[in-house]
């Protein structure tokens, strides 16, 4: 078992150096001068400001100095919490800028990912022994996991906003309200809150219900089930031991999952304006600002990484092989 | 963004295959002739609907444009923001661009994004699920090692460093970076497969006469396991569309011509939620859903032609 976690340890600490060595090597290593673009766009004419504004970003990337240097520099800076400047609501510092959206983006991803995989598994586990239930449940699936998160948000947006008007059509909270501790603020940012997390939600939903159908089907098939019904033991038996072990591959889809669900929370926040990092990300693209970009990479990432670890931990609970060691060839 | 894709029967999150040797163990040595899948396929009305949905929208974005009078989807033709009518089959946009002429053409960039994207991830993941597999060892830990790096890092969030700060935006290249990011989970699938067929006899065999890796590998392993390849390539082909329809809804898609994502972003852009045109946001998102979906749903369709296990039931 700690084979195990050693092994997973070792590969996220190298992902993360990965992703970070990534985010240096990008504005560096791409064609074009990142710095002449910046002050090309801000369109800034006297010569003496291009010359303070190429100062200041040769200063904040380090330009002038040789690469390696330039390289531990970055992570030095990176460890104290330090990416840098907002160009897009200067001067905030970039984390600060992250921390103020990032509420948003878990209080509709956590649930999202955490119910469309309970609720899921459970209706693809009844699925798998209702005829009825299986010819819905599969097309649905199908329909639902083909769509594109931020189309299904368009689509809940026009029927519940704009035509029947029972939920708010953008934004995280009502303009004229103050994020707050108050229960009032509370409601309304819950209200603010049910399409993008429907969105999410429904499309997630089929994948898993899909999922966990086929395993179950699979499993009802397999020689220990047969060996069990020829000795007589009760379909309820057979079926606890079938969702166990479909289960499994269930939570590893998870954590193969996580990126897939980051990047549907990204645009559905962007439909509906929700003020998360998909928004902040968006600003950043349109207003340049690669600094919030590239801080906002590292959040996701680093996101990922403890999500991924948790689905790790749980592992260890649900399977006992994990335990003894008998996967340990796994990574 | 890695696409784990609805897990059809044949293909188990990846770990359950080198776990359990599920049901995809079952489903890589396709035993049957090729006449008898023949005969399986066209009686499997699963594959025969997906293939009949993705060939005829197939049709209409290859030929589509062809037929249509104006070659420019974004050229500004007819009344603003219409409904649809006989003239204007899907009514037009806010600056009376034809919405039917636009569908067409991002039909076509849809189909080739899937393509190049899902070409190239499928090239990418049985190079190293080959190679991991077949080698073992320490060759096998390296390989295994960048599979789960790239796995785990989001790959929209590279993405869309990249491709704001590369500014070159056309179908090519972002089909080029979502294929060179979308390619680990299939990679590990291929690794488990190929980890199940590399001690049998015929491989053995091969490795005894002489043959080198590579030969054994194309000559030996992969013909065994090609309906199980092609299913993979089916599956990454439609997460392609879906990443790319993404990017673009982000802003960061071809910046000419016109694609079904970013028909959703002008559409979002210009409010056509608030002022009810249906018309402009309603057909894009059905045209990838719809060509999405036939992809998952005939691949069900080959797994079960392939898998004589899953026909029954």
């Amino acid at each position: 078992m700690l084979r195990y976690f050693a092994r997973k340890l070792l590969v996220y600490a190298l992902t993360f150096v990965v992703a970070v060595t990534v985010n240096w090597m990008i504005p560096r290593f791409m064609p074009g001068d990142p710095v002449s673009a910046m002050i090309s766009r801000a369109r800034v004419s006297q010569p003496e400001a291009v010359d303070a504004m190429r100062a200041y970003y040769n200063n904040l990337f380090g330009f002038d100095q040789p690469m390696w240097q330039q390289y531990l520099h970055f992570w030095a800076s990176l460890m104290h919490g330090d990416f840098g400047l907002s160009i897009w609501v200067f001067p905030k510092p970039v984390s600060e800028v992250i921390l103020d959206a990032l509420p948003y983006t878990l209080a509709l991803m956590i649930p999202a990912i955490l119910l469309s995989w309970f609720v899921g598994n459970w209706l693809g586990a009844l699925a798998a022994r209702r005829k009825i239930l299986d010819n819905t449940v599969l097309p649905a699936g199908y329909v639902l996991t083909a769509m594109p998160y931020m189309w299904i948000a368009v689509i809940l947006a026009w029927l519940f906003s704009a035509k029947a008007g029972w939920f708010p059509i953008s934004g995280g909270y009502s303009l004229d309200i103050q994020p707050s501790m108050s229960v009032d603020f509370f409601l309304d940012a819950l209200h603010h809150w049910v399409l993008p997390f429907l969105s999410l939600f429904l499309v997630a939903l089929g994948g898993w219900a899909i999922g966990m159908r086929n395993m179950i089907i699979y499993e009802l098939e397999s020689d220990y089930s047969s060996y069990l019904a020829a000795l007589g033991a009760p379909h309820r038996l057979i079926r606890r031991y079938a969702f166990r072990n479909a289960v499994l591959p269930q939570i590893t889809g998870l954590a193969l999952q996580l990126g897939v669900l980051v990047a549907g929370a990204l645009v559905t926040e962007i439909v509906f304006n929700y003020p998360g990092l998909g928004n902040l990300i968006l600003a950043a693209i349109q207003n340049r600002d690669f600094f919030l970009l590239q801080g906002a990479f590292l959040f996701i990432v680093l996101g990922v990484l403890i999500a991924n670890f948790l689905i790790d931990l749980a592992y260890v609970v649900v399977d006992p092989r994990t335990r003894t060691g008998m996967a340990g060839g796994q990574s | 963004m890695s696409t784990l894709p609805p897990q059809p029967s044949g293909t188990p999150a990846p770990d359950a295959v080198a776990e359990t040797a599920g049901p995809s163990a079952a489903a890589a040595p396709p035993l049957t002739p090729g006449r008898e899948s023949l005969h399986y396929a066209v009686r499997n009305p699963k594959l025969l609907i997906g293939l009949a949905i993705v060939l005829v929208l197939l049709f209409a974005g290859v030929l589509g444009p062809l037929i249509l009078d104006s070659s420019d989807p974004n050229a500004y033709v007819g009344p603003q923001a219409a409904a649809p009518d006989g003239k204007y089959w899907l009514g037009t946009t806010t600056f009376g661009q034809d919405i039917y002429t636009q569908f067409v053409y991002g039909l076509r960039s849809t189909f080739l994004v899937g393509v190049i994207g899902g070409g190239i991830a499928a090239i990418v993941a049985m190079l190293v699920g080959f190679l991991a597999g077949y080698r073992g060892g320490i060759v096998d830990e390296i390989l295994n090692m960048l599979t789960n790096i790239v796995l785990v890092i989001p790959s929209l969030a590279v993405l869309l460093i990249v491709n704001a700060y590369l500014g070159v935006r056309s179908v090519g290249v972002q089909g080029l970076f979502i294929g060179l990011t979308s390619w680990p989970w299939a990679a590990r699938a291929i690794r488990a497969q190929t980890f199940s067929l590399r001690s049998r006899e015929f491989v053995d065999l091969a490795r005894l006469s002489g043959s080198r890796t590579w030969r054994i590998i194309f000559r030996e392993i992969a013909p065994n396991m090609s309906s199980y390849l092609f299913m993979t390539f089916i599956l990454l082909f439609g997460g392609s569309i879906l990443i790319a329809s993404s990017l673009d809804f982000i802003g960061l898609g071809p910046t000419e011509g016109v694609s079904l994502g970013l028909m959703l972003q002008s559409a979002q852009q210009w409010s056509a939620l608030q002022l009810g045109m249906w018309w402009w946001f309603v057909p894009p998102g059905i045209g990838i859903t719809a060509v999405v979906g036939a992809l998952y749903v005939a691949n069900v369709g080959l797994d079960e032609v392939f898998n004589p296990k899953l026909r029954e039931s």
